[in-house]
């Protein structure tokens, strides 16, 4: 296997359990490498530990085992390498939006004068949109603008790769939907590599090249890679009228519907690595019917 | 909003008027025209029962007061101005005093699990003390009234300051700890950008209770040390008997305390943020 960009391996986090001898297992053997400038988005059902895979690229959460390896060096703690979108925005109440993005970028270039960090934030906040209120503090922003702001800042720091929570979990649809089309333009500008946690196997599809989906915990893993094999670039309203859109959203709900729960999909093949699909090229809806059936599967490695 | 405004004002005058208007005529001499018993005259026609100046005597005095605040006519009678200056000196050397410490101490507390677990026990019992209980050991150490006036302001208004900037400082959102991690921001600089302006309203809140309680106590302490200072001119008039003088200087200790609260809100209100 090729080695991406960001590689994970072994990755495993348990806690002790006060009742029990052994600890209790959120997820272990995670493997799975990000390309250059690839979005990859990961879904799986609360609890599996996805935030803490998310934590654990970013250096905030130390892993119980295994290693993350990015650019070629192993990720230990906390970087500008990795910039992060939370999903409740974590923007610094005191400053307005455009001092919460200056923040961001005045740490990643601390030689740069005021004026040019202030230009360089003023040219991402008008990219999501928002040169009209880039005074205001976030308190008098909607939640909407405020993850704006948030997005800005993250990708105002051109990290090498940037890190989304659920970005758009706390808002409404409509809002939501504006601020994909805004994400998906920026990332076509920037070309960067994403990686995001969503519950939304739509926004998953629009935005992602990849999408790697995690069984449930105890034990979680990741058991499958899907290639969303769409063409780019991708508008909301046109993507869903390609037939594959359909295929590759079946799929998706149907492996979270009926298949995240079982236990080692994969086992006889190769318990390290999650196996990769492209749903537009299997050939029928009978074998979304009938998981279990290794057929058209290509197993890494 | 307006109208209420208007009507609480009208409300307030109605009160103020009220009260003034009882006490004053509760409070009226006897009339000159009665004759005098012979106890009376025995006494030189003093009144059995004492009585409070009326306001518009005590008003009276405090327009002489106040058109002349700065006069100083030795010891035993300097204006309103000066001993209101020796009181604000001594609270706002002592006040300051405490804060240099108490707010990077309480910094280094909130911060360090360590460091809070280890201070407080001394600090609850350190805090409960009357601050007035320090005045004898004071002036034995530091052998000086003027000196120990301001140590007792010190020592009752570094608490508040201390837990309330251990207490802000201890309970930063963890989003914005992290925000500052992600941005690789070094300790000192995360302490200034971030954890100081998300702490600073809990701290001035501690500063805003440090000087009320400053204020309170400075008047019992000059009372005890004696020389200068509105709370030695309020006793010094009592024993001078002089009542339109007590009651006058009563209400500027108020008024005094109201501002300097009033000063730390406004200060307060340019740190506080919405979340």
């Amino acid at each position: 296997m090729s080695k991406g960009f960001v590689s994970v391996e072994q990755l495993s986090k348990h806690y002790p359990d006060a009742k029990q001898k052994s600890d209790l297992v959120v997820f272990d053997n995670v493997n799975f490498y990000i390309k250059k400038n690839e979005f990859v988005c990961i879904i799986g059902h609360s609890g599996c530990g996805k935030s803490t895979i998310l934590n654990a690229l970013a250096g905030l959460e130390q892993p119980s085992g295994g290693v993350i390896i990015m650019d070629e060096q192993e990720v230990s703690g906390p970087s500008l390498d990795r910039g992060i979108v939370f999903q409740n925005y974590s923007l610094l109440p005191w400053l307005s939006a455009l001092q919460n993005v200056n923040f961001g970028v005045r740490a990643r270039w601390p030689d740069w004068d005021k004026q040019k960090i202030e230009q360089h934030s003023l040219n991402y906040l008008e990219m999501v949109g928002l040169s009209s209120s880039v005074h205001r503090k976030p308190s008098q922003l909607s939640g909407g603008m405020r993850q704006r702001v948030s997005i800005a800042r993250a990708f105002a720091t051109r990290p090498k790769l940037l890190l989304l929570d659920e970005p758009f979990g706390a808002l409404d649809a409509l809002t939501r939907g504006n601020i994909q089309d805004e994400l998906i333009k920026i990332w076509t500008e920037s070309q960067q590599t994403v990686f995001m946690i969503t519950h939304d196997v739509d926004e998953a599809i629009l935005l992602s090249d990849r999408v790697l989906l995690m069984s449930n915990g105890p034990h979680a893993h990741i058991a499958e890679s899907v290639k969303i094999n769409l063409s780019r670039p991708r508008s909301r309203g046109e993507v869903i009228e390609d037939p594959a859109y359909y295929k590759i959203r079946n799929y998706l709900v149907n492996f979270l519907v009926s298949r995240s729960n079982e236990r080692k999909i994969k086992d006889a093949a190769d318990a390290s690595h999650p196996i990769e699909i492209d749903p537009v090229a299997l050939a029928s809806d009978e074998q979304l019917a009938t998981p279990n059936q290794p057929v058209l599967v290509t197993v890494n490695q | 909003m307006a109208s209420l405004k208007i009507k609480a004002i009208a409300l307030s005058l109605v009160l103020l008027s009220t009260l003034l208007g009882i006490w004053e005529v509760l409070n009226q001499p006897p009339p000159a025209s009665e004759a005098l018993t012979e106890y009376e005259m025995m006494m030189g026609g003093a009144d059995q029962e004492s009585r409070v100046p009326p306001p518009s005597k005590v008003l009276v005095h405090a327009w002489n007061e106040l058109s002349n605040p700065f006069y100083d006519a030795g010891p035993n009678d300097k204006g309103i101005g000066i001993q209101l200056a020796y009181s604000l000196y001594r609270v706002l050397t002592g006040y300051f005093a405490a804060a240099l410490i108490a707010i990077p101490l309480g910094f280094v507390t909130g911060m360090s699990p360590l460091m809070f677990k280890a201070l407080n026990p001394y600090i609850q019992i350190l805090r409960p003390i009357s601050p007035l209980a320090w005045m004898p050991l004071a002036l034995f150490i530091i052998k000086d009234s003027e000196q120990s006036a301001i140590f007792v302001i010190f020592i009752c208004s570094i608490w508040p300051m201390l837990i309330n900037t251990a207490f802000g400082v201890a309970n930063v959102r963890s989003d914005w700890i992290r925000v500052a991690q992600t941005h690789e921001l070094g300790a000192i600089r995360t302490a200034f950008t971030v954890i100081l302006p998300a702490a600073s309203p809990t701290i001035l809140t501690g500063m805003r209770i440090s000087i009320g309680i400053a204020w309170l106590v400075i008047v019992a302490a000059e009372m005890l040390v004696g020389g200068t200072g509105i709370g030695y001119y309020v006793w010094n008039e009592w024993n001078n008997l002089d009542l339109n003088s007590v009651i006058f200087s009563i209400l500027m200790i108020g008024l005094v305390g109201m501002l300097l609260d009033m000063a730390l809100a406004m200060v307060s209100n340019l740190v506080t943020y919405q979340e």
